[in-house]
């Protein structure tokens, strides 16, 4: 293989087909040419022209996210470079593996202001786990073998390769994938078998255990997922998950107390703040996890597994943390587990589950039924029946559609489900859907968004025709931004200041022009009706759910606030103001 | 209950390339960790390896924040928090300008002889020491130079090493 002579263009080819990468979204222009020269002189490797090279890297994201492959995003200088900086910071902000190839000015130009011409590695620097701009062609295949060896290995994450135009045209020697080793970069995957010790000894003293998965879990592959379940199954203690967490562990088995957090369930929330031993796996305890810190979680040791040992201790004081791959720090407990035949507490083990048996019976995520307009968590739970028996994968956008969906929309596995979750991109979900349709041509994409949302990336529906990817937008559409607004109602005094949209499009009619099918349902009759259509019909369907205005996203924790301290429903906003506090959190 | 704040010399050692100072730096400024100093030089050509020594201070979770996510970056080697691993020295230099005539100039030639400072340039009306020594040391001299004509200071910032055979 090495010691080929190629033009630095068809070397990026190159290195992309060794890579394993069969599909590129991207986005040519002036800076990138020769490499969509040479894509064009190939078959090897599949393009997807997006309309916005925002939309071009969540479509790498969702592609990554449902496959544990690198996602692979090609656009070029300048403007290129710039648009896709949301979907970098996206990316590392939820650990996916992307691959970034970004065009630049000729060496010779770079520093001079030429025409589109950014500091792209400047300005990727804080939003990438690593980025290199190639000055010599002689670097070419190392760097690009190296990129995807950062972006999978370790905590994942975007790499930017910037690639000046007087590169891709030299000529030089290309080297595969083998030949590369990375000078330092080693992440430690094999645990202290100390720390494993430590944590077996207290997952057998527990009382109150629970465990908490998290999206690094699903980094760290399907065996991960098994194992998790495994270790829950074999301790038979509870488990919660966080929202780029879901799928990890089945939302059907009983051990499951749903999701955890801001809009997590009562339950799950409770048996958090009350644990006396929690085991934290691939999470890393984000504002929207533990809410007000100072009271999270007071009386529990914590064990805490994460490959990136910067996780360990940033918000939450560990007692025994583990670094490591989660499938073997999983699997070291395990094997110890039932090694030790340890024999936990059952007494105690069964007065915890009969609280949190009173927990569940408070049905948190119960809502006031109605006959009159439809109820997005309605339409959620009609999708979520409609589609039982299909291959089906779920993205959001951002906002109350997201956490509804996330509540309502119950996932048996990993990679069906497909959200912005740290960074909080509104227009995520649609470009995301693209990326695993690609992935999964058979399957049913189905994009749950919100009114205000989908309008960030709603050009994708034109990508979406040109394809034939019969992915499926599911709008709840309550004319607001609706989590805004609800913030709007329960910390500034129902203020509704700009969340309000007055002139939407008629979604239906869009979704014509573009080629594909628009659907709406305005009334609770309709809506069975219009989700199965949406699921018959073999093309892009918007589906425009008129849903209720005012509904709001319950349950909640207001910012500043405990686990032990949620809002239910309607009936406790009034009760529980939203603390001075609370107020400046976002 | 709010934790003490400590204050900790931490040695990086680096891939020499370009960008890197900026990672470094861009991760202090973005996390809004605290840098007192920073000196950065090429100490390993054969293997193209810089060492970069950061004096910051915060709550002993940022310091193991500090670390954790300096290692994070990619073309960093190794980190060593030389204050909590065990002796070492610290230097820094400082290059200070003195611009003074009469009995200022003659008593800041005779703290300079006390403080063991080198005279490094001199015109009738000037002079520039050359100090070396810790970062109190440093700050001594400086004030005792302030009423005496004190023009400039140019600092290196503090560079450290471990005592004994150990290398990083």
């Amino acid at each position: 293989m090495s010691g080929e002579r190629l033009a630095g263009a068809e070397m990026v080819i190159k290195a992309l087909s060794d890579q394993g990468v069969d599909v590129v979204f991207g986005y040519p222009g002036g800076a990138v040419l020769p490499i969509y020269d040479a894509l064009f002189k190939q078959n090897a490797v599949r393009h997807i022209l997006v309309r916005h090279e925002q939309a071009a890297v969540h479509a790498a994201e969702g592609y990554a996210r449902t496959t544990g492959k690198v996602g692979v995003v090609l656009v070029t200088s300048g403007p290129g470079a710039t648009n896709a900086v949301t979907g970098l910071t996206d990316a590392l902000m939820d650990s996916i593996p992307i691959v970034c190839l970004t065009g630049q000015v000729p060496t010779h130009l770079i520093g001079n202001d030429a025409f589109q011409e950014a500091d792209t590695t400047g300005i990727t620097r804080p939003c990438t786990k690593h980025n290199y701009l190639v000055k010599s062609i002689g670097d070419l295949p190392r760097i690009m073998h190296e990129a995807f060896y950062v972006a999978r290995t370790g905590r994942p994450g975007p790499v930017v390769v910037d690639l000046p135009k007087d590169i891709l045209f030299a000529t030089g020697e290309y080297s595969g994938p083998q030949s590369v080793v990375h000078k330092s970069y080693r992440p430690q995957t094999t645990p202290d078998p100390a720390r494993i010790e430590e944590a077996l000894a207290l997952l057998a003293a527990a009382k109150r255990p629970i465990f908490y998965g998290g999206g690094g879990l699903i980094n760290a592959g399907r065996r991960a997922s098994e194992l998790f379940a495994e270790l829950v199954r074999a301790t038979d203690y509870p488990c919660t998950l966080t929202l780029m967490g879901l799928g990890a562990f089945p939302a059907s088995d009983p051990h499951f107390l749903g999701m955890l957090g801001m809009h997590g369930t009562f339950e799950a929330n409770h048996a958090m703040h009350d644990c006396d031993l929690m085991v934290a796996v691939g999470a890393r305890f984000d504002d929207r996890v533990t809410g007000k810190i100072s009271a999270f979680s007071p009386g529990s040791k914590k064990i805490h597994i994460d490959i990136d040992p910067s996780s360990i201790n940033k918000n939450v004081r560990i007692d025994v943390p583990i670094v490591g791959d989660a499938a073997l720090v999983l699997e070291a407990l395990l094997t110890g587990w039932k090694a030790r035949k340890a024999k936990p507490d059952r007494a105690a083990l069964k007065s915890w589950w009969s609280r949190i048996e009173e927990w569940r019976k408070r049905d948190c995520l119960r809502y006031a039924r109605s006959n009159d307009v439809i109820k997005p968590q309605y339409a959620i739970e009609r999708l979520y029946k409609a589609t039982r028996g299909r291959d089906v994968y779920i993205t959001t956008e951002v906002g109350q559609h997201q956490m509804w969906a996330a509540q309502f929309f119950k996932f048996e596995e990993p990679y069906r489900w497909m959200t912005s979750g740290g960074l909080g991109t509104m227009g995520y979900g649609l470009p995301a859907a693209m990326g695993v349709q690609i992935a999964h041509p058979e399957g049913l994409v189905i994009d749950i968004a919100g009114e205000a949302s989908i309008l960030m990336n709603i050009q994708e529906m034109s990508t979406l025709c040109q394809y034939r990817l019969p992915v499926k937008v599911f709008i709840l559409n309550n004319e607001y931004m609706g989590m805004v607004r609800q913030w709007q109602e329960l910390l500034h005094g129902g203020r509704y200041s700009e969340s309000y949209t007055a002139a939407l499009p008629d979604f239906v009619k869009l979704a014509e022009a573009f080629g594909g099918v628009g659907l709406r349902a305005t009334k609770v009759s309709e809506l069975d009706d219009v989700i199965g259509e949406m699921l018959a019909v073999e093309k892009p369907v918007i589906a425009d759910i008129c849903v209720d205005k005012f509904e709001n996203c319950f349950p909640m924790i207001p910012s500043g606030a405990a686990h032990n301290e949620m809002l239910l429903g309607p009936q406790d906003e009034a009760r529980k103001p939203v603390s001075e506090e609370g107020m400046v959190l976002v | 209950m709010t934790e003490p704040v400590e204050r900790h010399t931490i040695a990086v050692l680096v891939d020499n390339e370009p960008g890197i100072l900026a990672r470094v730096i861009g991760l202090f400024s973005g996390r809004g960790y605290n840098i007192e100093s920073l000196t950065v030089a090429e100490t390993d050509r054969a293997n193209n390896l810089s060492r970069i020594t950061i004096v910051t201070s915060g709550t002993s979770m940022i310091i193991e924040q500090i670390k954790a996510q300096l290692l994070r970056l990619v073309p960093v080697h190794r980190v060593r928090d030389l204050t909590i691993e065990g002796p070492h020295v610290e230097r820094e230099l400082a290059l200070i300008k003195m611009a003074s005539t009469g009995p200022a100039r003659v008593e800041s030639l005779r703290l300079a002889d006390i403080f063991r400072a080198k005279v490094v340039d001199a015109t009738t009306e000037s002079f520039v020491f050359e100090l070396t020594g810790s970062t109190e040391k440093l700050n001594a001299f400086i004030t005792l130079m302030e009423p005496l004509g004190l023009a400039d200071v140019s600092r290196t910032g503090v560079v450290a090493i471990s005592r004994g055979p150990g290398s990083f």
